[in-house]
């Protein structure tokens, strides 16, 4: 992999990552394309600018850890993971099929370069905070970046979580909301409302950042300052669109769930030309 | 122990109490082993590493999904983590983090459940874990240890540490009879042979092992010969104890836990197995507890030695 800070190089890297997030879904004919295409430049500005990682060296201690807990957009951090190095590209159309190490949430066991398996939402904070706590204990500089859905934060853990972060203060862990305001069900707002959403992470005692999760600027200098913030961890509220970046996929939430079909792929593809 | 001596009732500590003393040990020995516990650290005697070794002490609240969790994240990154608390809230309320971030993972978690059964007493079902035998038990890879005394449980706090996967260990609120020898050496997947016998074997694990032990000098009394083991491993299961018990052609098993899906029908599907015999099984049926003094509640429940008797002597009916 070649990793750059380069905003217009990020954003190559994002599109392609959309179109291999549309191939895949659309082989699998089923999967969760909208919550995948809405996290695209969070997972792309960590994995290729913010991470300290070798996907030569998947193990190595001090790598930074990436845990996806809205384990659902699984297409997202295989495309990336994959194109990275960690695993096979040309395997990508395997997703949840029989053997394929691109199993339909991620799976450590198929894919050991994966730091967690998650796909039960509401546990990703409290493993990441559990890591955060290790690391600090053996005075270790690695950080560790848990991505979260927004329907996700109704669940309980994650104020459980939340708490026990601030409380022992475990600063090198940021936690990154994909705000794309839907979920299976429908709008979140319709489902169960998270707002004040900023409000409550701040009551919670975090240190708070919002920002527009499709721009890579904003999220290379919110991750900069989350380093940079000692005493509290951060989360980073990142709005973002869910089918981003496939007209008829934005802001739809027949796509949180719900795999393109051929003729689909063939218009979304044409679209991230 | 010698065959056929009489058990004498002589109280040691508390299997928590033991666990806790055990944890200092092995925290003095190894700067991997981490705690966290979930506002009962004075109840599961974590606060005794806590005192110690307060920058290896996570306290969570009272919040045990996010304490599985958070163990879950420490194990990940290289710790030997103990997650404390009630029997009843670690595995009932962090039963699906021990399912999705320990057994499914496998990683290097161990769960300690106090306060398990009815022998709790005064604070009534909703403290009384009587089901988390069933419920570890049923996740893959989970070794799960029902120590009876402070000697079992202290040696099995370390082999739990030494061994490399998920462990849920089960331990009471009661002082409880000294069942071993200091210095009895145990290991994870071997059943105890404690007492010699011709009739029928006796199988109990945790409190009831004491009981076993008094039920079989009652039965000798009246010419009844009874072996009595000790499952201190529930999971895995010594199946080649189990297949020696079968051989004497009747087993009761004793547990202060639901019948259903504890000790008892894991041991009659590994009989069915191997050497199909006829069985009873002593523990809580169909039922929650209530509030008493520990001693009304094993009498009314029926999980004393007179109880294991009547079970002996209804098994041999039917050999």
């Amino acid at each position: 992999m070649k990793r750059t800070s380069d905003v217009a190089a990020l954003e190559a890297i994002c599109k392609q990552t959309r179109r291999r997030i549309i191939e895949m879904t659309g082989a699998a004919k089923s999967g969760h394309p909208g919550g995948s295409l809405s996290a695209v430049e969070i997972v792309v500005t960590l994995f290729y600018d913010v991470m300290n990682h070798d996907p030569a060296n998947p193990h190595w201690p001090d790598r930074d850890r990436f845990i996806l807990s809205k384990g659902h957009a699984a297409p997202v951090l295989y495309a990336v993971m994959a194109s990275c190095g960690y695993c096979p590209e040309d395997q990508l159309n395997t997703l949840r099929k029989l053997g394929s190490p691109y199993q339909g949430h991620p799976d450590r066991r198929f894919l050991p370069a994966l730091e967690a398996s998650t796909g039960s939402l509401g546990q990703g904070l409290s493993l990441a905070l559990g890591m955060g706590a290790a690391a600090r204990l053996n005075g270790a500089s690695w950080r560790t970046y848990v991505v979260l859905g927004d329907g996700e934060c109704q669940e309980g853990q994650i104020w459980e979580a939340a708490m026990f972060g601030a409380y022992h203060k475990i600063d090198n862990v940021c936690a990154i909301v994909d705000y794309n305001k839907i979920q299976l069900d429908g709008f979140i707002k319709d489902v169960m409302e998270l707002e004040p959403f900023a409000e409550k992470w701040r009551a919670f005692g975090w240190h708070v950042i919002e920002l527009d999760g499709h721009q890579i600027p904003a999220l290379q200098k919110a991750f900069a300052e989350a380093a940079a913030t000692k005493g509290r961890p951060t989360v980073i509220i990142a709005h973002t669109v869910k089918g981003k970046g496939v007209s008829f996929m934005e802001n739809n939430p027949k796509f949180h769930g719900v795999a393109p079909t051929p003729a689909e792929v063939e218009l979304a593809l044409k679209e991230l030309q | 122990m010698a065959a056929n001596t009489k058990f004498e009732l002589k109280l040691g500590l508390a299997t928590r109490e033991a666990f806790g003393q055990a944890l200092v040990e092995l925290g003095r020995e190894n700067p991997d082993v981490v705690a966290v516990d979930a506002d009962l650290s004075k109840s599961t005697f974590t606060h005794l590493f806590a005192k110690e070794f307060p920058e290896r002490f996570f306290s969570c609240g009272i919040a045990e999904a996010n304490m599985v969790g958070v163990a879950a994240g420490l194990a990940a990154a290289g710790k030997i983590p103990f997650a404390a608390s009630f029997a009843s809230f670690a595995v009932n309320k962090g039963f699906e983090q021990m399912r999705v971030l320990v057994a499914y993972p496998n990683e290097n978690v161990k769960i300690v459940g106090t306060h398990a059964g009815i022998s709790i007493g005064e604070d009534g079902p909703s403290q009384m874990a009587v089901e988390d035998i069933s419920l570890a038990c049923s996740l893959p890879g989970f070794v799960v240890l029902s120590p009876a005394d402070e000697v079992c449980m202290k040696a099995m706090v370390r082999a739990a540490a030494a061994h490399r996967g998920p462990v849920y260990i089960r331990a009471g609120r009661p002082k409880v009879p000294v069942v071993y020898p200091a210095g009895k050496t145990f290991e994870i997947g071997r059943a105890e042979w404690l007492r010699e016998g011709k009739d029928l074997a006796i199988l109990a694990t945790g409190l009831m092992v004491s009981q076993a032990l008094l039920a079989a000098d009652e039965l000798e009394a009246e010419g009844i010969s009874a072996a009595v083991v000790d499952f201190c491993t529930i999971k895995p299961l010594d199946r080649e104890t189990i297949r020696r018990a079968a051989s004497m052609g009747a087993i009761v098993v004793a547990e202060e836990h639901l019948v259903d899906g504890g000790l008892g029908v894991r041991v009659a599907q590994a009989v069915a197995e191997i050497l199909p015999c006829p069985m009873e099984f002593i523990g809580i049926r169909e039922t929650y507890a209530e509030s008493a003094t520990p001693e009304q509640l094993l009498d009314k429940y029926g999980l004393l030695a007179r109880d294991i008797c009547t079970a002996a002597r209804r098994v041999l009916t039917r050999k």
